[in-house]
């Protein structure tokens, strides 16, 4: 069975909700997009699941590129999620 | 061209000199600074968090966006990370061309999109309490007058 190691990235709000910015999950290979993947990472953690509990206020980038629910995710990737930017 | 994103102050008048040539008849310059207590209800200081990497990419983009729209000479866009007192310098747009319209439009074109598209976030201190930012709805609406 081939298996998908993922790095997460996570900013802000994100990240003290999940508590930590960054972590490595290995994955199924049938999951091939960011949909895929939330389900995973909500079973994960109560802080995790509050994170993503309303997808339309997160954004995501895969490979630093942005990205939504049905970007594709492969081997190695790096997918972040953060909210809304503030810069500026 | 540049792109830096750092913990350090910047001197304006040093990164408008740096932009002084020849073929350069305009510098628009736009600073954007920390709101204080007295105009933004209580806020303090805040703190500046960024995704390295990736919010350089997005700046290199949004800057060579405005290059591909404008004829401009040169660009140089700061912003500052880390935690910033009420007054602090944030971000430095400047932008050169040979004539004023230009680096006006281009300086204004890179905020805006710099506004919703780079990954930046803010947690103002008001006294002990710390909060996120909320992104405004005015930021997106902003990139409306860029559509063409």
């Amino acid at each position: 069975m081939s298996s998908t190691t993922i790095t997460l990235r996570y900013f802000a709000w994100m990240r003290e909700h999940t508590g930590t910015d960054l972590e490595t999950v290995t994955l199924e290979a049938n999951v091939k997009t960011v949909g895929d993947l939330i389900p995973h990472l909500v079973a994960r953690s109560s802080g995790h699941a509050l994170a993503l509990k309303n997808l339309r206020a997160v954004r995501v980038a895969v490979n630093r590129t942005y990205g939504d629910l049905d970007t594709a995710i492969v081997a190695g990737g790096e997918v972040a999620f953060f909210p809304p930017v503030t810069g500026g | 061209m540049s792109v830096r994103v750092q913990n350090e102050d910047f001197d304006v008048g040093a990164e408008s000199r740096a932009l002084q040539a020849d073929n350069v008849g305009a510098i628009a310059l736009f600073v954007g600074t920390v709101r204080g207590m007295s105009s933004d209800q209580g806020v303090t200081a805040m703190t500046l968090e960024h995704y390295p990497g990736m919010t350089e990419q997005e700046l290199d983009r949004i800057e060579a966006e405005a290059m591909s729209r404008w004829p401009l000479e040169n660009v140089t866009i700061i912003h500052r990370v880390g935690r910033l007192v009420a007054g602090d310098q944030i971000v430095l747009v400047a932008a050169a061309s040979a004539h004023r319209q230009a680096a006006f439009d281009a300086a204004q074109f890179i905020m805006d999109f710099l506004k919703t598209d780079a990954p930046f976030w803010k947690a103002e201190e008001r006294g002990d309490v710390t909060s996120w930012v909320d992104a405004r709805q005015s930021d997106t609406s902003a990139l409306d007058k860029w559509k063409t």
